[in-house]
């Protein structure tokens, strides 16, 4: 039976089908953004493919767990729900947000560290390279759509 | 510089958290490092303290009332590693993880700051253990990685000045370009000073016209011939006068501004040059080339057509202001009653416009970007039939334009014609209360029309002068886009004080520790490579591996972030980046040709090179023939990527152009790998010439071109894995091997299926 467990190292380890085991593995999703909850794949330490899985859902509930727990440590693309102020309406200009993950407050460089993803997405690159997602601009409120919009 | 504590310097502990650890401490403990980390074990902006002492690790997370205490031992280490934008530090103590904290990588030097403390403190604690990252526990600047000067809190090399947002003053900083030209601007406002005087004196004259001898006419006296002669003389003179002042001015003015927009674009030209690589891969081609074209343009009519016209409004609205109180202050200050008036209504549109007109321009770049994607790329759009899709996303960008555009103009179209019904208005006024006032006998009818005239004529003023918000918006918002190049400070700066390169450079070329981090990934990490002069390295690995990488910062196109790479002993970042560059002969997969003549492109790296200088390098690089083969020889024209060459020739161009400036460092980047095999051997053929003496590093993905290597490097995800020839990298059976083993299964399948010729993928 097929594992994924943490060694007291903190390193995660598959054990596949055949019971051996791949130490330091990662566990990666295909469309963080567009399909979070479709193709996962895990990787091993040289990022060869170790085990594909089509929907998360579709796995047993503990190896789910883990999965996501896995997952939820690598990645980091905070959701920006609300802007609430910027420092200043050109760049540079110092972003404070409400993200899913609480508040932020980044540094954007210039305008075109906005980049529209697909549809209707778009990724703002922090001057440090950290991404923020914003899902969907015209589903922000009024404020923080006619902030965004002075950069857009 | 000496390892003193930092404690020495500043308190590691920011006062405000102090007084509440200090309790914590034990007797003589010394806190080494402090580091306040923003994330929480499930990545959510969440502040933990963390602070390092001599002798142990204390944390907490914001809210909790306890702190964790690790003791230190001689084998605790802090691990920092980082993915997609997220660092992670860890400790570990006997081979455990005791513990995880996780920031973003703003705080990446803090952290490993803190690392290098507790490296430092766990070698004193278990005499062993290198501290490996003890460059790093210097002060660094946060933004460019480079050591901050002893004491220094600002980073000399990347300032944040830039950080500032711009305004309107942005123009001001065009005083720069103006300087040079002074005198002439001088001269210029004398003039327009002049002529703006000239034009004022007509309306002056329509005072005593009617007074002394229209109104006296109807109230039955003759016309007075000689005085209407003399009033019409000097309305004349007046005119001329206005009209060879105007002519001056404006050709004095339209001369300098012609020069400072040439200034402008020149140096932003050449500073864009001089920015690091960096700077041109997070650009599109298609907005740089919009700001050196179009907003030097925009600048330049600025400055020659509006600024001018509203300096000469301004003048000509003080002037006026001052003869219509002389005239009568009572009518005048009806007359100048609207103006504040007018002047808060620009203000109001003034802002709405900005950001209309910086939205106009960030929309037009997506136009542009859009043909400068599909252009290079028509080959692949209509190889996949997109040919609609590409016209269909340049159709969208286009509405989006017209869109911001429509949006702008409804703003835009309301201000002129309220501005003109505010002129109305305001000749109304002055109408009836002029009337009011003749009727009562406080002025005369002259005065009137005098007072008529010029408001005519000052009103229109006005609109035009409205007019120059929108046009000092535009040029603010291009000049803001013009000095975000000029303020950019290359990534590779030119050191502030050279050293210089002996006159003959061996070669040798060693990197030490080097890491390089691109946006929020490293590329390169820790690595060391030692390479002898005149030795041929190969570089091996997967793509992605970090192999270019490695190429391009030996080159100094990039910077490394830690560590630091050396020519003959010298750091490469203290050398004058031209000359260090002149060492350097770059062959690359795709050779790039400019427009020109084929002895131009050889000559390129040394535009002064003898006619049998570039024909006995043309011969070293086996490209004689070809080129004697082609109707115009030397002189034949080739074009935009060299067009009308095949990829060998154009490669062996190249190679001759490497060779030319006999370089003691040559850089083969996948050199014959756009080639066919039969090709590929007469490159190599021009290589092998190439390579002769030289200190050598060429990747290749194809391992049998790099038999001559004295040396191969499998590298892999940014670290040397293994090193030796070809035998003991086989004899190792690891990474090399396996690499080696599945090129050959390629080779053999694809000579079975294609009779023996290996067959180029075809390149996108």
């Amino acid at each position: 039976m097929s594992s994924l467990e943490r060694n007291p190292m903190g390193r995660w380890v598959w054990t596949d089908a055949h019971g051996v085991r791949h130490e330091q593995v990662i566990v990666v999703r295909a469309y963080p953004v567009t399909a979070p909850e479709q193709g996962v794949g895990i990787m091993d330490a040289e990022g060869h493919e170790l085990a594909w899985f089509d929907r998360l859902d579709q796995v047993t509930q503990r190896l789910q767990e883990q999965l996501r727990a896995a997952i939820a440590e690598r990645e980091f693309l905070p959701e920006i729900q609300r802007l609430k102020a910027v420092s200043s309406l050109v760049t540079p200009s110092v972003w404070t947000v409400d993200t899913d993950r609480g508040e932020a407050r980044f540094m954007l460089k210039g305008e075109e560290d906005i980049r529209r993803l697909t549809g209707k997405t778009l990724i703002v690159s922090d001057v440090d390279g950290v991404q923020y997602l914003i899902r969907d601009p015209l589903a922000l409120d009024k404020h923080s759509r006619k902030l965004l919009d002075r950069f857009m | 510089m000496t390892p003193t504590t930092p404690s020495a310097q500043r308190p590691v502990i920011p006062d405000a958290r102090l007084s509440e650890v200090q309790s914590l401490f034990q007797p003589d403990e010394n806190a080494t490092a402090f580091l306040e980390v923003d994330l929480d074990g499930s990545l959510k902006f969440h502040k933990s303290a963390l602070i390092l002492t001599d002798r142990r690790l204390l944390a907490r997370a914001e809210g909790q009332k306890n702190w964790q205490i690790w003791d230190l031992q001689s084998d605790s280490r802090l691990l920092l590693s980082d993915h997609a934008g997220v660092g992670s530090l860890e400790l570990m103590t006997q081979g455990r993880r005791q513990a995880v904290w996780r920031f973003t990588l703003g705080l990446q030097a803090s952290a490993s700051r803190m690392v290098a403390q507790l490296e430092r403190r766990a070698a004193q604690l278990g005499g062993e253990g290198r501290p490996l990252q003890a460059a790093l526990s210097e002060a660094v600047c946060p933004v460019c990685q480079a050591p901050l000067e002893e004491g220094a809190d600002e980073c000399t090399r990347c300032g944040r000045e830039d950080l500032a947002p711009p305004s309107t003053w942005t123009l001001l900083k065009l005083w720069r370009f103006g300087r040079p030209y002074r005198n002439q601007l001088l001269l210029g406002f004398a003039l327009t000073l002049a002529s703006t005087a000239a034009t004022l004196v007509p309306p002056y004259m329509t005072m005593p016209l009617m007074d002394e001898v229209l109104i006296p006419y109807q109230n039955g006296k003759p016309i007075d011939a000689s005085l209407v002669a003399l009033y019409l003389g000097g309305l004349f003179a007046a005119a001329l006068l206005a009209w060879a002042l105007g002519w001056a001015k404006t050709y004095i003015l339209a001369l300098v501004s012609e020069r400072i927009g040439a200034d402008l674009r020149t140096t932003t030209y050449q500073h864009l040059l001089s920015l690091s690589l960096e700077y041109f891969g997070g650009r599109r081609t298609g907005d740089l080339i919009a700001r050196i074209g179009n907003e030097t343009d925009r600048i330049n009519v600025f400055l020659s057509l509006h600024l001018l016209d509203f300096a000469t409004d301004v003048l000509m609205i003080v002037m006026t202001a001052v003869i219509l109180f002389t005239i009568n202050p009572t009518l005048a200050v009806i007359t100048l009653l609207p103006l504040p008036f007018i002047g808060w209504l620009i203000h109001v549109v003034r802002d709405r416009l900005r950001t209309g007109f910086e939205k106009i321009d960030r929309v037009w770049a997506e136009v542009t970007n859009v043909l400068a994607d599909t252009i290079p790329g028509i080959r692949v759009v209509k190889a996949f039939a997109q040919e609609d899709r590409e016209a269909q996303r340049f159709k969208d960008a286009n509405r989006h334009n017209l869109q911001v555009n429509d949006r702008l103009n409804r703003v835009w179209s309301l201000f002129a014609p309220t501005v003109a019904l505010m002129t109305e208005v305001g000749l109304l006024v002055v109408w009836g209360f002029g009337i009011w006032l003749v009727a009562h006998d406080r002025i005369t009818v002259g005065v009137l029309t005098a007072f008529l005239a010029y408001i005519g004529r000052f009103y229109t003023r006005l609109d035009s002068m409205s007019r120059i918000v929108s046009h000092t918006q535009k040029a603010a918002s291009g000049a803001k886009r013009i000095f975000d190049i000029l303020d950019h400070v290359s990534s590779v700066p030119e050191p502030t004080q050279p050293v210089a390169l002996p006159a003959r450079v061996t070669g040798r070329i060693t990197v030490r520790e080097a890491g390089f981090r691109y946006g929020n990934r490293a590329v390169i990490r820790n690595l060391d490579l030692e390479i002898a002069p005149g030795e041929m390295i190969g570089l091996v690995g997967h793509s992605g591996s970090g192999k270019s990488t490695l190429v391009n910062l030996i080159c100094r196109f990039y910077d490394v972030s830690e560590g630091v790479i050396e020519l003959d002993g010298v750091d490469i970042r203290q050398l004058r980046i031209a000359d260090f560059r002149r060492q350097i002969g770059l062959v690359l997969q795709e050779p790039f040709l400019f427009f020109g003549t084929i002895a131009d492109n050889i000559a390129y790296g040394k535009p002064d090179a003898t006619r049998e200088e570039i024909i006995a390098a043309a011969r070293a690089a086996h490209a004689h023939e070809f080129i004697l083969r082609m109707p115009q020889g030397y002189d034949s024209l080739v074009g935009e990527r060299g067009q009308g060459l095949s990829g060998g020739e154009r490669q062996r161009i190249s190679i001759a152009r490497a060779l030319l400036i006999n370089p003691r460092i040559l850089i083969l980047d996948e050199a014959t790998s756009a080639v066919d095999t039969e090709t590929e051997k007469e490159i190599q053929k021009a290589l092998d010439n190439l390579v002769r003496g030289r200190t050598t590093i060429a990747i290749a993905h194809r391992l049998s071109t790099l038999r001559k290597a004295d040396r191969l490097v499998v590298m892999d995800k940014g670290v040397v894995v293994e090193e030796g020839n070809h035998d003991q990298l086989m004899a190792l059976e690891a990474a090399y091997w396996r690499l080696y083993q599945a090129q050959q299964r390629q080779a053999e399948s694809e000579g079975a299926v294609l009779g023996g010729v290996v067959q180029e993928e075809v390149k996108a």
